[in-house]
């Protein structure tokens, strides 16, 4: 069943806790969350005896968005192991970048990030990211630049002057692209600012699987809901 | 009524005491001391008090009681009875109450709620009309109706210029003004700024928001030559600020929270809300410079920030949930357990900032354990273990992080204003 913040009590002061044990009371085995604050999976899980899914938490983790966006770079380089990966944006309002951050580091990735320093959280060297605040050098530097859409409707806007400065500066543009070297995978979790965070040309251009990563979308969630739908791993 | 406390260990540090002796109590005022005190009487109440300590009344100088305004969290009487259990005698109010205590009726009706209860209560008047930073609070009216301080607590004083009239209208009274030290402009986050907060994925606080203003009002404590008392202090800048205020001989002084001697943001990691507070938990480095501030002096004293809320408000999603966690039950404990039995301080010490430097901050009378004095009394016992159960809790709320927690030291019993009162905290 679908439930939205709209069209629940969330909005007339209901407790979070009652919508969950609301849900709870029409016995689904599996709760899909994405809320707009951070920690909620965590806590449904305390909470509830259904299996729960991070589908986005606030500004902390996507991690089907990681899982589909690594399997999206392997299929099409074959590894990722050794691979640089860039993230490149607003990496201080994204949930994407931090659950690449830590896939990919997994998977034996080099993960830096690359955005202006009012985007980029003061402590994220500390994750072993390399921080960069020049983009030629992060598309000279990597395999793979994962772009992030720039969230105008967070709190992003009042950090950076500018979208039209944002573009000239980090925007990625087909000149760019071939001042620097031109093999290098760009990936964007969508929806796109074009014009913005990349330029229409390159949004549909030769060195992006933005739609790959969608149809990949599909294959990786339908993966995570019979694998943790059949609890598969779990001891009865 | 007599009452008849046996086999004591009295510690009072203002008149250098430490001596193992009975106190017998009459009506009220302590009418002997001495060693094996013996009545023959069927009216005296007698308790045997062997492994407990006796200390002068001990006080916390930072509580949000919710009366008026929230009553279902927290009354003025269910706020001391809270405060006799975890062993205090004293208390000062924080103004930020619906309304705020602004007005001398609010003031006289705290004090009037409290009247019958064992605790004694020191209101902190609003510094501001309704909290707002623009419009001076009636200090005069505040102090003849018996407010011993100035605080817009919850937030700080908004604006320099008006920090500066407070603090000079205040001086002329002898009050300090209690601030809760955060820039406006870096505040609203759920935590404390750092690697957690990025790991977490939660908005954070900065802890320069803190150091800023405690900068500023040191600085306009020097220029107006007032008292200022920093409230809940909670990273290692703002204690270095305050080491360096001191030496400068500003006036100057600092209370510190059991939960940022204990704690740290590691904490957040599930999420719970029942360590959501602000100031935030900070880093470690943050909390052993707590421990540095109490041992050398720089930090005056301890107070909890006892902070009720609803269940249903903290069972939300992390940001939404209000700051605050209770303390009245826990402080003594926590201090025994992790300053007391950590090495950190010596129960002199604690004696000192639980008793002697938060009534001096206040400019209020410190009991002392004599002949011919009142009894007020702290009797507590620093080896005894026990689990933390917040259903137990005479606090109408139950938002503790400590639930579970095993401490050694617990409170046992209070004496003030002719009630003696047994503490069930350790069971």
């Amino acid at each position: 069943m679908n439930f939205s913040v709209s069209g629940s009590s969330v909005s007339k002061g209901e407790t979070f806790k009652d919508t969950v044990r609301n849900i709870e009371a029409m016995k689904v085995d599996m709760i899909v969350v994405r809320h707009g604050s951070a920690g909620v999976p965590q806590y449904l899980t305390r909470i509830s005896d259904s299996v729960v899914i991070n589908a986005g938490d606030g500004i902390h983790e996507h991690p089907t968005q990681a899982l589909l966006d690594m399997y999206s770079i392997r299929e099409k380089l074959g590894k990722l192991e050794g691979l640089k990966v860039c993230i490149v944006g607003d990496i201080a309002h994204s949930r994407v970048a931090l659950s690449n951050i830590f896939g990919l580091q997994a998977m034996g990735a080099e993960v830096s990030v690359c955005g202006p320093a009012t985007l980029i959280p003061r402590n994220i060297s500390e994750l072993g990211v390399k921080v960069i605040h020049n983009i030629d050098e992060a598309i000279q530097e990597n395999d793979v630049l994962n772009i992030l859409r720039i969230q105008l409707e967070r709190k992003a806007k009042a950090a950076f002057p500018s979208t039209r400065e944002y573009h000239k500066y980090y925007g990625i543009t087909k000149e760019r692209m071939e001042k620097n070297k031109k093999d290098v995978l760009l990936l964007h979790p969508g929806p796109i600012n074009r014009g913005v965070e990349i330029s229409s040309e390159m949004a549909d251009g030769e060195h992006q699987i933005i739609l790959e990563q969608v149809t990949n979308g599909v294959a990786v969630r339908m993966a995570i809901l019979y694998l943790l739908g059949t609890r598969q791993g779990e001891e009865n | 009524m007599q009452t008849l406390l046996k086999n004591l260990r009295i510690i009072d540090t203002t008149l250098n005491i430490d001596q193992k002796a009975d106190i017998l109590i009459d009506n009220g005022n302590i009418e002997k001391i001495g060693t094996g005190i013996e009545v023959n009487d069927w009216n005296v109440d007698i308790h045997d008090m062997e492994g407990c300590i006796a200390a002068p009344g001990f006080i916390d100088i930072h509580v949000h009681l919710r009366e008026p305004g929230r009553e279902d969290e927290e009354t003025v009487v269910s706020g001391c009875m809270g405060a006799a259990a975890g062993g205090f005698t004293a208390i000062a109010s924080m103004p930020n109450t619906d309304p705020a205590a602004d007005a001398a009726e609010i003031i006289e009706s705290i004090i009037t709620k409290s009247a019958k209860t064992p605790v004694d209560v020191y209101p902190i008047g609003a510094a501001t009309i309704e909290r707002k930073g623009e419009v001076l609070a009636p200090i005069g009216e505040l102090v003849e109706a018996g407010a011993v301080a100035f605080s817009d607590d919850g937030v700080a004083i908004k604006t320099a210029g008006i920090l500066r009239r407070i603090m000079e209208y205040a001086s002329m009274y002898d009050a300090p003004v209690i601030e809760h030290c955060e820039d406006e402009s870096m505040a609203g986050g759920s935590m404390n700024e750092g690697l957690n907060s990025t790991r977490f994925g939660l908005t954070s606080i900065p802890p320069i928001a803190e150091e800023l203003t405690v900068a500023r009002d040191i600085m306009m404590a020097e220029y107006t030559g007032a008292k200022v008392h920093i409230a809940h202090i909670s990273t290692a800048k703002a204690v270095q600020l305050v080491r360096e205020g001191k030496a400068k001989g500003i006036k100057v002084t600092a209370e510190v929270t059991p939960h940022h001697f204990t704690l740290t943001d590691d904490s957040l990691i599930d999420y719970d809300t029942n360590f959501k507070m602000n100031p935030p938990l900070r880093t470690k480095t943050d909390m052993l410079a707590m421990h540095e501030g109490l041992k050398d002096g720089t930090i005056d004293c301890i107070a909890s920030d006892h902070a009720p809320h609803a269940i249903e408000e903290k069972e939300m999603e992390f940001e939404y949930a209000p700051n605050g966690i209770l303390g009245l039950e826990t402080t003594l404990g926590l201090t025994l357990n992790n300053l007391y039995h950590q090495g950190v301080l010596t129960i002199p010490q604690i004696i000192e900032k639980l008793v002697v430097n938060p009534r001096n901050i206040l400019g209020i009378p410190v009991p002392v354990i004599r002949e011919g004095e009142k009894a007020n009394l702290t009797i507590f016992n620093p080896e005894k273990e026990y689990k933390v159960r917040v259903t137990g809790f005479k606090s109408k709320s139950r938002n503790s992080p400590f639930d579970g927690y095993t401490l050694k030291g617990a409170p046992v019993a209070i004496y003030n204003r002719g009630k003696f009162v047994i503490s069930q905290v350790s069971g």
